[in-house]
């Protein structure tokens, strides 16, 4: 990785900055939203986007960050815990590895900031269980990222529609378009093309839109992973 | 008007219309007058969106301009861009055809809530196509524009299928930018939380790219 990019990897306390101005100011509440229930349609080569399936229209924000925290707290780890295995020797995929590990953390930081702000209890760090994914080795570990950020990118579009506050809707768009950074590059490394063809599960793009995941289905995705 | 109050700074340099997009932006915004007036005066955008409340309609608007300007770009790299490598050609056609479902599903769905779909714009790209590192580079600067342009404007939208039609199309925006930027070896995803810029900042930025 050339001098720059590297320096550019490098924490960016402006971004953070940005991320706590989007919620400054007490948020407004904002009004009702009517949700549109709608079937989704699955066929693939429409030329509208799939509509917005009825999800988790019961959620408050609390919840939903608390959600998003697990998700954040699931992948810091995981990182952390594939950089501590020493798996991974390609410098480039390692430092990807890192930084990928570094921003979710940060994801950490700033939706407990941010839940605690809100007068929320923020959710504790779950035990999680990765020693079989890291035992069966370096394909298995990359394959395993892939799939978690192209959840999370799943789970933050599953939820965006459910969100009350504006303030918070523009955090969660702001950590859910990372997320879909992270998934494609992973996928792109995984071989199975930026949209990740194949048999990633459930998450993945259908053509040119991506596709939500509800509350339900990503939790009972990422149950192997926990202990 | 400096470079640093442009929403894309790396697009400064490129050259339109024979002079560097700064000078042209300086120049157009001097003799316009308000960045408004000048957009309205193409017919592009209503003076409806360039008030303060703009409705799902010209939001979607904006993102289908937005759309317009990635898909012929993209159109244009895949014929004139020499150098490129078999997997990189191919990634410019992928790109290529996921903007142009972006902007048929955005004329629909402007269509389906009543509203008149913005016309296609002409545009003049300079010599963004000059080399195969001018292509990467104004791409990865499109791709990051759009990407903050739709969660800029994502929390005005009032509908929530609007929104979920947004969210599918900028969660690919983002995919295709961090896969650009693989390509040209540069961090895919730099920053925690990824920009939102405001509106008519992203009009200003690309308007240069519109041909008059």
């Amino acid at each position: 990785m050339t001098d720059s990019a590297l320096r550019e990897l490098a924490d960016d306390p402006s971004s953070r900055k940005r991320f706590f101005k989007m919620l400054g100011g007490a948020g407004a509440v904002s009004a009702a939203t009517v949700f549109l229930a709608a079937c989704g349609d699955d066929e693939d080569e429409q030329s509208e986007p799939p509509a917005a399936a009825a999800v988790d229209n019961n959620n408050s924000d609390l919840e939903i960050l608390n959600y998003a925290l697990t998700l954040e707290f699931l992948e810091a780890e995981f990182y952390d815990k594939v950089i501590a295995s020493g798996l991974v020797k390609d410098k480039k995929v390692a430092n990807l590895a890192k930084q990928f590990g570094q921003t979710e953390q940060e994801h950490v930081d700033a939706l407990t900031a941010t839940i605690k702000k809100l007068g929320g209890t923020p959710v504790m760090a779950p035990k999680t269980k990765f020693e079989e994914t890291l035992e069966k080795g370096l394909e298995e570990v990359l394959n395993t990222a892939a799939t978690v950020e192209n959840l999370g990118a799943a789970a933050y579009l599953g939820q965006a529609g459910s969100i009350k506050n504006k303030e918070v809707l523009a955090a969660a768009l702001a950590i859910h378009t990372v997320e879909a950074r992270h998934a494609a590059a992973l996928n792109q490394l995984v071989g199975r093309g930026f949209m990740g063809d194949g048999e990633l599960s459930g998450s993945i793009p259908t053509g040119a839109f991506a596709k939500p995941m509800d509350m339900a289905a990503v939790n009972e995705a990422v149950k192997p992973f926990l202990a | 008007m400096a470079s640093s109050r442009l929403v894309a700074p790396e697009l400064a340099t490129i050259k339109v219309h024979g002079m560097t997009r700064e000078a042209f932006l300086m120049r157009s915004t001097l003799a316009a007058g308000a960045a408004y007036g000048t957009l309205s005066a193409t017919g592009l955008i209503t003076k409806a969106l360039a008030d303060a409340g703009s409705g799902d309609v010209d939001i979607l608007n904006f993102a289908l301009t937005l759309e317009y300007l990635e898909n012929e770009f993209y159109v244009r790299a895949a014929k004139q861009v020499k150098g490129l490598s078999k997997y990189e050609s191919d990634l410019t056609k992928e790109l290529r055809d996921n903007e142009a479902e972006h902007v048929d599903a955005l004329a629909a769905t402007i269509k389906k809530l009543g509203g008149k779909a913005a016309a296609k714009p002409t545009f003049d790209f300079g010599d963004a196509f000059a080399s195969r590192a001018s292509y990467l580079k104004t791409a990865n600067t499109l791709e990051d524009t759009g990407v903050s342009a739709y969660n800029g404007a994502a929390p005005a939208i009032t509908s929530t299928e609007v929104l979920a039609a947004a969210g599918s199309i900028v969660q690919i925006e983002a995919r295709h930018a961090a896969l650009i930027r693989l390509v040209r070896d540069v961090a895919p995803a730099p920053r925690a939380f990824d920009k939102a810029s405001e509106m008519d900042a992203v009009l200003s930025a690309v308007k240069p790219f519109i041909a008059a």
